[in-house]
């Protein structure tokens, strides 16, 4: 009987400890992928400010509602606004800044190929 | 031919970089949000500060009122600068002042309104911060000026005077 109550106290904790696991881990990558808005070059994983010992919270906080990563991003975003993400939204203002590199990496692409192997 | 040309475009690119880098230079690197949104006033349970009671963001905010909600802390040197102006927007019984107190000891918040007075009309106390937030808060002293429902300014950092007179222009 005993053997059995440890036995089930143990898998429960262990089960616990899986859980919060899971959750601080997206909890931590949601973080590093928002800026601190009141810091210079700091994501709010990095900051001790307060704001991004409020934002760590309330993210926390979102995940236990259940909300997932995509969800707290747009929640931050429309409090924020988009500067909050470190990574630019492919949008109308940011077609070039996405656009640019494969351009380029195209126009070279075509340089090589008309010096290499056309013209033998 | 070709030589000439290959010395222009050069030039060209180094003059087009160039002028992007230096306008850029110009451009003011330091983050200033919109302070102009007609966002909704996000609903809260908070704790009053007084008493351990429960508010309710929607019995507070009434439409057809002006609400000033400014978020202060006695830790903080700035809202110290900014209190006179709130004591001078007291006087005005057009506008409501709603104090977030924002991570806080209550002792030390309660002297702080002791020796400077109280310009607040309900305070509620937001214990870790997670509520500004809600308000796409950035830290104390921040200001949201609601009208119906709708945050239609914001004064981020201290109020001053300039802030004040605006206030009382859209209030009136």
């Amino acid at each position: 009987m005993k053997f059995i109550h440890i036995f089930l106290i143990a898998a429960i904790i262990s089960n616990f400890n899986f859980l919060k696991a899971d959750e601080i881990k997206t909890e931590n990558k949601i973080a590093k992928n928002l800026r601190c808005l009141i810091c210079q070059g700091q994501s709010v994983y990095d900051s001790d400010s307060e704001f991004a010992t409020s934002l760590k919270l309330v993210i926390r906080n979102k995940i236990q509602e259940g909300l997932n990563e995509e969800q707290i991003y747009s929640f931050l975003k429309t409090k924020y606004g988009e500067w909050i993400l470190y990574d630019p939204v492919f949008n109308r203002n940011t077609y070039f800044l996405w656009l640019l590199p494969i351009l380029i990496f195209l126009a070279g692409g075509a340089i090589i190929l008309k010096k290499f192997y056309i013209r033998k | 031919m070709k030589s000439k040309f290959i010395p222009l475009i050069l030039i060209l690119i180094f003059l087009i970089t160039f002028i992007i880098f230096f306008k850029g230079l110009k451009n003011s690197n330091i983050y200033t949000p919109d302070t102009n949104l007609k966002k909704e006033v996000p609903s809260f349970e908070l704790k009053s500060f007084e008493n351990d009671s429960i508010v309710i963001s929607e019995k507070i905010f009434k439409d057809n009122d002006y609400y000033l909600m400014n978020i202060w802390a006695s830790w903080c040197i700035p809202c110290k600068e900014e209190h006179v102006f709130l004591m001078e927007l007291k006087k005005d019984d057009r506008i409501e002042l709603i104090g977030f107190n924002y991570k806080d000891n209550f002792k030390n918040a309660l002297s702080f309104l002791k020796d400077l007075g109280n310009p607040y009309d309900i305070i509620v106390s937001d214990k870790d911060g997670t509520a500004s937030i809600e308000w796409g808060a950035y830290g104390v002293p921040e200001s949201f000026l609601v009208y119906q429902n709708k945050i239609i300014k914001r004064f981020i950092g201290p109020i001053n005077n300039e802030d004040l007179l605006e206030i009382k222009k859209i209030t009136r």
